[in-house]
């Protein structure tokens, strides 16, 4: 036993003495990696655009670990990537700090939007349900019990909704998917917002948690007049039902992709400049109201000029001809709108001052 | 290990100092709001990994002596391959199975069941949904039989042979000569069901995909509940906050204490069964 765990340690000693001649070799050749981590949501796209843009531009490897937003954050900030990725636009707190700690300035970059489905079992219901803005609040917050409830019967004229009490299910590893789901309950209900709030990891007033957009799945569509919210590429993919969600302008919106950049070019006019806006209840004609960008995190001063250099173009591609690979993947693409602002943010990345 | 150990202490500082003990005693778990307790946790990883153990180790014990005392030579050679192939199993696998098999089975038949005839005990009280403590405990004991079996069968064989014949010769029966053989496996099987038991309570993947995820501390077995491990696994990778994160690495150091008060326990009894037996 002990000369096995001798065998180990040196067979790890090994790798990592390997592992990091590596690294500093590739540091150190004409073709520096570069290196992303963050949000899991965007993974399959941006792994598709490094891919078509390594065939652009050979010179172009780009790696990415989809590790999480919260890791991606943490990294970036430490300095240890370089660019970060996001499904929430930093705060504040954390961009002084991620300043302070590089001595640059940080971006946030929209790539894509993403969105937020409610998924739900009622057997012998198979028309998309209605579901009001309250409904939803009231379903998650626990006052509404049953699926009779007045409120959700009154907007679906036709559906004869069973007295059965709804299972509520939520995400109980953070996520993305729970921010934007909780930004939206916010904005349409301030009990949610002063109560169980906005974030990525939330204590849930009622329902049963579950892990990933899968374990979610495993569960709606298992048990019976449950409820729970995915997002809307696994829920394309799975065949699930959703329902149409109540926009601010009072129409009940299906989701789909055209919907959600709607949404994203309604709130254009209000973008700040830095471009760290959520989209969730955009009001607008067609516009779903549960959606929002996924972000790129980056410095504006590129301390290493090749890697800047590599990372400003691919980032214009993405803008471009990168956007055509969105609508394939499940992703909403930006309006042109957006698409303009964000190159004008590209634009400051400085890379020749080394 | 004392890097660890050192590390886990540094960076749960901010945690530490603000929340103090109330850390272990609160169960208000709400990274909103920044409040921080692992009671629900610490109940959780310990309440599942003891059905776990209640449930397993009849079980194991039972396939241990099959395996040494009875079985042939072809019997033997399946069964304990096949339980050894089960401890290989990778815990996402088990915990898949767990959603897609177990759970459905535990909502449909056993729930209802124990439900209708022992209802009557709180414990088996609780909304019916498939998921929960006592569905993870049960996971748990799957998981962790092939461990405890194997190495109580190991430690069975390990009784001479002449013991046996000794018992034999005197007269007693199989069974006799069985319980002669258990006793003086004591201890090691009391080893092999504490590293079961550390297990269990280690187990992540597969409990995080059935225990319904639920901060809270209820009597009913069939409610969600929440374990350490899960938790942390769950909320890590998304933490931006430090003082979330420095929550959550208290909560790893808080597993780690558990662990090891377990492993000392295990260590008493092991010492005084054993000078008990050597003493008679």
């Amino acid at each position: 036993m002990r000369f096995l765990n001798l065998f180990f340690a040196l067979l790890l000693t090994l790798t990592l003495i390997s592992c990091s001649k590596k690294t500093q070799n590739l540091g150190g050749s004409k073709n520096p990696l570069i290196n992303g981590a963050g949000a899991t949501f965007p993974f399959p796209i941006y792994s598709k655009w490094f891919y078509e843009y390594h065939k652009i531009n050979p010179d172009a490897k780009i790696n990415y670990q989809s590790i999480g937003s919260g890791g991606g954050v943490r990294q970036i900030t430490e300095g240890t990537v370089d660019f970060g990725a996001s499904d929430m636009p930093l705060s504040d707190k954390e961009i002084e700090k991620a300043n302070k700690n590089n001595n640059n300035s940080i971006m946030n970059i929209p790539t894509v939007i993403g969105s937020v489905v409610i998924t739900y079992n009622l057997p012998g219901i198979d028309k998309n349900i209605n579901l009001s803005q309250k409904a939803i609040v009231d379903i998650y917050l626990g006052k509404i019990k049953k699926w009779n409830d007045e409120e959700i019967k009154k907007n679906n004229p036709g559906i004869d909704f069973p007295d059965k009490d709804i299972l509520v299910c939520y995400r109980t590893d953070g996520s993305g998917t729970t921010f934007v789901f909780t930004d939206f309950l916010g904005k349409a209900s301030r009990e949610w917002k002063d109560g169980p709030g906005v974030a990525k990891d939330v204590r849930f007033p009622v329902g049963q948690g579950a892990k990933g957009n899968e374990g979610v799945t495993g569960i709606v569509k298992q048990i019976e007049y449950s409820v729970g919210y995915v997002e809307y590429v696994y829920a394309v993919q799975n065949k699930l039902n959703y329902a149409n969600v109540q926009n601010p302008n009072n129409e009940f919106i299906t989701p789909s992709l055209e919907s959600l950049t709607l949404a994203a070019d309604f709130s254009v006019a209000e973008m700040p400049e830095d471009l760290r806006q959520s989209i969730t209840n955009a009001n607008g004609q067609g516009a779903y109201p549960i959606s929002s960008y996924t972000y790129l995190l980056i410095y504006i001063e590129q301390r290493n000029a090749r890697k800047g250099k590599i990372l400003k173009e691919f980032l214009k591609w993405s803008m471009k001809e990168g956007q055509v690979y969105a609508k394939n993947l499940g992703y909403a693409p930006l309006p042109e709108s957006v698409i303009q602002k964000n190159l004008v943010k590209i634009d400051l990345i400085n890379y020749s001052t080394n | 290990m004392l890097d660890i150990i050192y590390e886990m202490f540094i960076n749960s500082y901010p945690s530490r100092s603000q929340f103090g003990l109330s850390f272990i005693f609160s169960q208000d778990w709400d990274p909103v709001k920044d409040k921080f307790g692992a009671l629900a946790f610490i109940y959780g990883t310990i309440v599942s990994s003891i059905i776990a153990l209640i449930i397993s180790l009849p079980v194991s014990l039972g396939v241990a002596i099959f395996l040494s005392e009875m079985a042939g030579k072809f019997l033997k050679t399946t069964i304990g391959f096949l339980v050894e192939i089960l401890a290989a199993i990778p815990s996402i696998i088990f915990g898949f199975w767990g959603l897609f098999v177990l759970v459905p089975f535990m909502r449909n038949t056993v729930q209802p069941f124990l439900q209708s005839t022992l209802g009557f005990i709180p414990i088996f009280s609780g909304t019916n949904i498939g998921t929960g403590m006592l569905t993870a405990g049960i996971i748990l004991a799957i998981m962790i039989t092939p461990i405890i079996s194997a190495i109580s069968r190991d430690v069975i064989k390990a009784i001479p042979n002449s013991q046996r014949e000794a018992a034999y010769a005197l007269g007693a029966t199989r069974w006799e000569a069985i319980r002669m053989a258990l006793l003086n496996a004591k201890s090691g099987i009391l080893g092999a069901t504490v590293l079961g038991f550390g297990r269990a309570v280690g187990e992540t993947m597969a409990v995080t995909m059935v225990i319904g995820n639920r901060a809270q501390i209820s009597a009913g077995l069939f409610d969600p509940a929440y374990s350490m491990a899960s938790v942390i696994a769950n909320e890590f990778a998304e933490a931006s906050k430090t003082i979330h994160v420095s929550a959550l690495i208290e909560v790893g150091l808080l597993l780690f204490v558990v662990t090891f008060i377990i492993n000392s326990l295990a260590r008493l009894l092991i010492y005084t069964a054993t000078k008990k037996y050597d003493t008679r």
